[in-house]
C-alpha cells in the first residue's frame, strides 16, 4: 500500500510562503497475510491464504504515517490511500483513514487476478491513478513482507519518468525538491531530488501511530471510492507464472565429531573444503 | 456506509474460510452444497462476524497498542508494585476514556466498543483495566450523567485526556455490600455555601495519585448524594493500601475526609439516593464482564500452549485428556460468555437493558474466569506460580474482580429478587 500524494500540477500550485509548494500525496497499501503460521497449499501453487488473518503491510503503514505527518506540517494538501485487491482489502484503507488519510481508492482485484497480481501490474495501476489523480508525490512501502518483492516504486517511478528516493529513512521537503536520506549497504546516502517524485519508505523512516478511537470513528466519514483496473486502461495478466512453491527443506540432523581433523575430513568429504 | 459495512462484515472474515482447501474445491467444481465451515477455537461462535467494521477497527488498533505498550510493563510493575499514571495519558490519547461518552473530548462509540476495549485491557492485566473502568465508568460517567454543564467543562475534558486521574468513594472500611448504611457525613454550611465532609472510604482504586475524587456521602436529609473532591482541598487525604497481593499495578488506597469544605457547586446535583453510585456501578459492571473474559482468554491460551510445548512422558502434556477436557470447558465458557456481553451491550446500545442483566454476567464472567485462571494455573504445574508465565497474576487478580463491583454472592442475592420477588439481603422481612 502506498500514500498517494496528490496534487494540483507543478505549473499551478498553491504557494502561501515562498519555497512553500502545498502536494496532495497518495498512498498505495498492501493487504497481506499476518504473520502466523504460514502452510504452503497441497498442490504447490502457493501459501494458504484462507482464513489467515491479513492486515497492512509494516512498510506500508510507515508510509501513511510519512504521508500524514507531512500533511500535519501542511507540506502536503490532501492524502489518498490506495489499495489495489478484494473487497477485504477495504480493511487497511480503513486503517489508513483512520490514521489520517483523507479519502480513499479501492482498486478492485479478486480471483485469479488477485492471484497473479505483481509489482507490474500495480505499479501501471498507481501510474494511471497518479496521473487521474495529479499527484504530485507517491509514497509506498519500500517491500511487501510476504513476497519480499521490492519492485513497485521503482517500477511506477520508471512507468511515469518520475524520480525516485527508495528505502527512505528520512524525506524532507525542500521548495519544489526532496531531500532524502536512504539506507543503502554502506550507511546512509543523501540525494536530491525534483518533484513530482516516487519514495519508498524504510524502517526507520518512522513510528507509525496507532489509530485512537475519534479518528477511527471519523474515519467513518471518509470517502473510499471504487475503481476497476480495466476504468484506468490497465492490463492485469501476468508475464509470470508461479511454477512451484516448496516448504524450505528440513532440518537435517547434525553430526558429532572428535576432533578437529575429523572436523576437517567430514567437511572435505562433503566438497565443503 | 450501513451497507458497505454489512457488506464488509460477510466478506471481511478471514477466519471463516469458505473453501477448505484449494484441492478440496477442485473435486467439487460443479456442485452447489454448502462449503464446509472450519471450526476456530480462537472464536468458536463467530464473534468478529457479530461485530461492525468499526468495533473490529477499535478492538484491533487498541489490542495492538496494548500487547505493544502495555504488555512489556506489566511483569514488573505487577512484582514490585509500581504504577505507571502514564498509561492513563497514553490511552486517553488513544481516545479511549470514557468512550461512550457524546461529546467534551470523548469518542462517542458504543458499548459493544467499550466492552471490546475493557477485554483487550485485561488480557494484559486486571489492575490497568480497573483503572481504565474508574476513569471511565465511575469517575467521568457519573459528571456526565449526574453533574451540571459547568461541572462537566471544567473536568471532563481533563479526564478525557487523562490529564486528570479521578478515583470513586463510595466503600467504606465497616460498609462494603451494604453502602446504604455509610457513615460519610455531608453537612451543609448556609453561611459559606459549602458542604463539611467527615468520613473516610477504602480499597478505592487510584486514591493515592488520584487529582479528582467522586465521593459518595450522606447528607442532613439523610439521602446519599455525590461530591467532586479535589486534591489540595484542606483534610482530604489518600494513604496507600499496603501489602496487597492482587491489582498490584493498580495503586489503591483510602479517602480520609476530616472536615473537608467543598463548594456547592461541586455537588453533582441529578444523583439523589444510592441510584446515583449504583448507575455508575452498573456502567463499570458491565465493561468488568468483558473485561475478565479477556483475562481468562489469555490464560486460556497460555495453558494451551504451555501443554502443547511441554513433552512429558514422550509426548506433549496437551495429548492427555484431562488437559484437553479442561481446555474444552475453558473454550466454552469463555464462547458463551462473550456472546452473552455482545448481546448485553447491543441491548445497552438501543437503551433496553435492566441493571439485573448487568449484575447477571458480570457474575457469570468473573466467577467462570476466575475458575479459567485456577485451571490454567494448575496446567502450567510448577511454571504457574512464576510471574513470567503471567497466569498467576491473573489468578491473584481476578480474586478481587470476582469480590469487587459487588461480589459473586451480592449478584446472586440481585438475581433472586428478580426471579422470587423477594429479597433476601437483610434479616428481617
Amino acid at each position: 500500500m502506498g500514500v498517494l500524494i496528490t496534487g494540483t500540477n507543478t505549473g499551478s500550485c498553491e504557494r502561501d510562503s515562498p519555497g512553500h509548494v502545498r502536494y496532495n500525496s497518495v498512498s498505495e497499501l498492501k493487504w497481506r497475510p499476518l504473520l502466523l503460521r504460514i502452510r504452503v497449499k497441497p498442490d504447490n501453487t502457493g501459501v494458504v491464504t484462507d482464513g489467515v488473518k491479513h492486515s497492512m503491510n509494516p512498510f506500508c503503514e510507515i508510509a501513511v504515517e510519512e504521508a500524514v505527518k507531512l500533511k500535519e506540517k501542511k507540506l502536503v494538501k490532501e492524502v489518498v490511500a490506495v489499495s489495489c485487491g478484494p473487497q477485504q482489502s477495504q480493511e487497511t484503507i480503513r486503517t489508513a483513514l483512520a490514521m489520517g488519510a483523507d479519502r480513499g481508492i479501492h482498486v478492485e482485484v479478486s480471483g485469479k487476478d488477485y492471484e497473479t497480481l505483481g509489482p507490474l501490474q500495480v505499479s501501471k495501476i498507481m501510474a494511471a491513478l497518479a496521473k487521474k489523480e495529479d499527484a504530485q508525490l507517491i509514497i509506498l512501502g519500500k517491500q511487501a513482507i510476504d513476497d519480499d518483492c521490492n519492485q513497485t516504486g521503482q517500477m511506477t517511478a520508471a512507468l511515469l519518468d518520475w524520480p525516485q528516493g527508495t528505502f527512505a529513512s528520512e524525506v524532507t521537503l525542500d521548495g519544489d525538491k526532496i531531500k532524502v536520506v536512504r539506507e543503502i549497504d554502506g550507511g546512509l546516502e543523501t540525494i536530491k531530488i525534483n518533484t513530482p517524485a516516487v519514495l519508498t519508505a524504510d524502517l526507520r523512516l518512522n513510528t507509525p501511530r496507532y489509530a485512537t478511537l475519534p479518528n477511527i470513528m471519523k474515519a467513518k466519514k471518509k470517502k473510499i471510492a471504487n475503481v476497476k483496473a480495466a476504468d484506468l486502461g490497465v492490463n492485469l495478466t501476468s508475464r509470470l507464472e508461479v511454477l512451484k512453491v516448496e516448504d524450505p527443506p528440513q532440518r537435517q540432523a547434525g553430526m558429532k565429531v572428535e576432533t578437529v581433523e575429523d572436523l576437517v575430513g567430514k567437511l572435505k568429504e562433503a566438497g565443503k573444503v | 456506509m450501513a451497507l458497505r459495512s454489512t457488506v464488509c462484515r460477510l466478506l471481511v472474515n478471514p477466519h471463516r474460510c469458505a473453501f477448505f482447501s484449494a484441492s478440496r474445491a477442485q473435486g467439487t467444481a460443479a456442485a452447489t452444497r454448502p462449503a464446509k465451515v472450519q471450526f476456530d477455537w480462537r472464536d468458536a461462535l463467530d464473534l468478529e462476524g457479530q461485530l461492525t467494521e468499526e468495533e473490529v477497527l477499535i478492538r484491533d488498533s487498541f489490542r495492538t497498542y496494548c500487547q505493544e505498550k502495555l504488555m512489556p510493563r506489566i511483569l514488573l510493575a505487577n512484582r514490585n508494585e509500581v504504577f505507571h499514571r502514564e498509561i492513563v495519558s497514553e490511552m486517553g490519547e488513544m481516545g479511549v476514556l470514557g468512550p461512550t461518552i457524546k461529546g467534551y473530548g470523548c469518542a462517542g462509540t458504543s458499548y459493544v466498543a467499550y466492552g471490546l476495549i475493557a477485554r483487550e485491557v485485561e488480557r494484559v492485566d486486571s489492575g490497568y483495566r480497573s483503572v481504565m473502568s474508574v476513569q471511565s465508568s465511575l469517575v467521568m460517567h457519573p459528571i456526565n450523567a449526574y453533574g451540571t454543564e459547568a461541572q462537566k467543562q471544567k473536568y471532563l475534558p481533563k479526564l478525557a485526556r487523562g490529564e486528570t486521574l479521578g478515583c470513586f468513594g463510595l466503600t467504606e472500611p465497616n460498609h462494603g455490600s451494604d453502602p446504604g448504611s455509610m457513615e460519610t457525613r455531608a453537612k451543609y454550611n448556609p453561611s459559606s455555601r459549602t458542604y463539611t465532609l467527615n468520613g473516610s472510604k477504602t480499597w478505592i482504586t487510584n486514591s493515592p495519585v488520584a487529582d479528582v475524587a467522586v465521593v459518595w456521602a450522606k447528607c442532613d436529609d439523610w439521602k446519599i448524594r455525590g461530591f467532586i473532591l479535589e486534591r489540595g482541598m484542606k483534610g482530604f487525604s489518600t494513604p496507600k493500601i499496603e501489602g496487597k497481593f492482587s491489582l498490584r499495578a493498580s495503586a489503591t488506597g483510602m479517602i480520609l475526609m476530616d472536615e473537608v469544605e467543598v463548594p456547592e457547586e461541586n455537588l453533582l446535583p441529578k444523583a439523589v439516593g444510592l441510584g446515583g453510585p449504583f448507575g455508575c456501578l452498573n456502567n463499570a459492571r458491565y465493561g468488568i464482564a468483558w473485561g475478565s473474559l479477556g483475562a481468562a482468554e489469555f490464560c486460556f491460551h497460555a495453558a494451551r500452549q504451555y501443554t502443547l510445548d511441554r513433552i512429558q512422558f514422550g509426548v506433549p502434556l496437551a495429548r492427555n485428556q484431562l488437559m484437553q477436557k479442561k481446555m474444552a470447558d475453558m473454550l466454552t465458557e469463555i464462547t458463551i460468555g462473550l456472546h452473552s456481553c455482545l448481546q448485553l451491550g447491543r441491548l445497552i446500545d438501543e437503551k433496553k437493558a435492566a441493571p439485573e442483566m448487568i449484575s447477571m454476567l458480570k457474575r457469570n464472567s468473573c466467577g467462570k474466569a476466575l475458575d479459567i485462571a485456577r485451571q490454567a494455573r494448575d496446567m502450567l504445574g510448577g511454571n504457574g506460580i512464576a510471574d513470567e508465565y503471567h497466569v498467576i497474576r491473573h489468578v491473584m487478580n481476578l480474586e478481587a474482580v470476582n469480590t469487587y463491583e459487588g461480589t459473586h454472592d451480592i449478584h446472586a442475592l440481585i438475581l433472586g429478587r428478580a426471579i422470587t420477588g423477594l429479597q433476601s439481603f437483610t434479616v428481617g422481612k
